[in-house]
């Protein structure tokens, strides 16, 4: 099904009773040229890339529960591209440019708001350090503006600017920046990749991978039987490690739980994405009014898709030092995600040491910005059997070879990232 | 979360700071890259019954060795790290 403004006033006139499903709930073929593990946002961007740009159609993802009901469904919804080092830099545009584009292509309200992100600074070496940055993104073709005390007072005038400790002196701005409603990214690649034929199986639990007598990995066992597959391609992040290991392997990659939280609904307040400089803080304002932020990850191995007190509070801490009138605000909602925390913070898309197992892993907590990215690369990995060349430095062997891409340059400590 | 600390008793996570797994040795020295490569980077990261490393440093700033559920969160053992005081450990 086609969606335009007809088919919504079509709707209309029936009294949306007669609304199609937006995608197909597949039960499982026996075999396919490739299989995507983990349809989350990720694994259908990648199923929808093979499809319309690789002419590879015969395509499963396979889901545990319901298609976006990991990370795709428990972030913060911030989009960006303003890293420095690179291998990031250019992968992140490449991503920014794909969700600028991203609802045409998929004939789907994403609710892509380019609102812009602007990351405070409260010193003379963090302003320093983000000229550097927005520099950077310049040089690479990407928008970056440094803003003042003055050109920040305009946009926040409501922040407390006079902080005792972290007084705000300005910002760095990506106008480009902003946010895209989480659910609907995963159900828009839902529905273009089924419309060209993916398979979208749910309620398919990867029990373990069949291979064959040189190691190939040749499907997998699945809790609906199993599948046959021509590549089979790990979309799992949070998850990863436990995946791999069912085919022997052993990553650089630990999973921790990174909480976010949502407010009561507010009137209209933050007209753009914020982060907060001196601590670790982030915040926009959804379309419903409920103030959705974020901070660290809680600092431990977890499974557990829930987290703790003390970060809760230091959350809460950095968003009452930029916005006290917050203060009275209750908290409607909190939830935590499982983060593949990688050794240097930056993700590892490249085929496995296992034959026929490619991986794409290790998002630490930047994923949701980068699925279509991701999903475009990862489609160019299966497809082709070599990285796109904005993924290039995304390998599995950096590690060994000493080719960090450490962006907060805290070294091989994964809660630091 | 809350941890017995052996020395000061159940205290809040907020004391407490992370370093990880316990089980990886560091490698002697003269050891190959592999090993070397395998201790620095490489992590089981167990989904359930684990042995980590915990700093009390809102306390007595002792290592703790802490058995704990990285599915549940549950804590079912807390030791002295090994090294000078674990003998002084209230049992």
């Amino acid at each position: 099904m086609k969606y335009s403004i007809f088919s919504l006033a079509r709707a209309a006139l029936s009294g949306h009773k007669n609304w199609q499903r937006t995608w197909r709930d597949a039960t499982p073929k026996d075999r396919y040229d490739v299989v995507i593990i983990g349809g989350g946002g990720h694994g259908l961007a990648t199923a929808w890339f093979l499809a319309s740009e690789y002419g590879i159609r015969n395509v499963a993802v396979l889901e545990k529960g319901w298609i976006g009901s990991g990370n795709a469904g428990r972030n913060t919804t911030i989009i960006r591209s303003n890293y420095g080092l690179p291998g990031n830099t250019g992968f992140y545009e490449l991503s920014m440019k794909l969700w600028e584009r991203m609802e045409q292509d998929l004939n789907y309200n994403a609710m892509v708001s380019q609102r812009g992100v602007v990351n405070l600074y409260h010193s003379d070496a963090q302003r320093d350090a983000y000229a550097r940055r927005g520099n950077t993104m310049r040089i690479n073709g990407i928008d970056a503006e440094l803003l003042d005390l003055a050109a920040v007072k305009k946009m926040m005038p409501f922040l407390n600017f006079d902080n005792a400790r972290f007084p705000v002196q300005g910002g760095l701005l990506q106008r480009r920046g902003g946010t895209a409603r989480h659910d609907a990214v995963v159900w828009g690649y839902a529905h273009a990749a089924s419309t060209l034929g993916v398979d979208i199986i749910q309620n398919c639990e990867v029990t373990g991978f069949v291979r064959d007598a040189n190691g190939k990995v040749t499907g997998v066992e699945t809790s609906r039987g199993k599948i046959g597959a021509g590549k089979v391609g790990m979309a799992v992040a949070g998850s990863s490690s436990r995946v791999a290991a069912m085919a022997g392997l052993r990553l650089p990659i630990e999973s921790h739980v990174l909480q976010a939280f949502v407010s009561e609904a507010i009137k209209p307040l933050l007209p753009n994405v914020m982060t907060f400089g001196a601590g670790h803080f982030y915040v926009s304002q959804s379309d419903k009014g409920g103030l959705v932020f974020g901070g660290d990850i809680d600092g431990y191995n977890s499974y557990a898709q829930r987290g703790n007190m003390p970060v809760m509070e230091d959350v809460c801490e950095g968003g009452m030092a930029l916005m006290p009138m917050i203060g009275r605000v209750r908290l409607l909602r909190q939830w935590g995600g499982i983060m593949d925390m990688s050794m240097d913070g930056s993700p590892i898309i490249d085929k496995s040491p296992v034959d026929g197992l490619y991986l794409n892993a290790g998002w630490c907590y930047g994923g949701f910005k980068a699925t279509p990215g991701s999903g475009f690369v990862f489609a160019h990995l299966l497809a082709r059997d070599t990285p796109h060349e904005e993924a290039a430095r995304f390998r599995l062997d950096r590690f060994r070879r000493g080719a960090m891409i450490d962006e907060k340059g805290q070294g091989a400590q994964p809660n630091l990232h | 979360m809350r941890i017995v600390c052996p020395f000061c008793g159940e205290r809040e996570l907020g004391e407490f700071t992370y370093l990880g797994d316990a089980k990886p040795v560091r490698p002697v020295a003269g050891a190959s890259e592999d090993e070397v490569f395998d201790y620095v980077y490489l992590r089981d990261n167990v989904a359930g019954e684990t042995s980590e490393h915990w700093y009390h440093g809102g306390g007595c700033r002792a290592w703790l060795k802490v058995a704990r559920n990285t599915l549940t969160h549950e804590i079912s053992a807390v030791e002295p790290a090994a090294g000078a005081g674990a003998r002084q450990a209230v049992k």
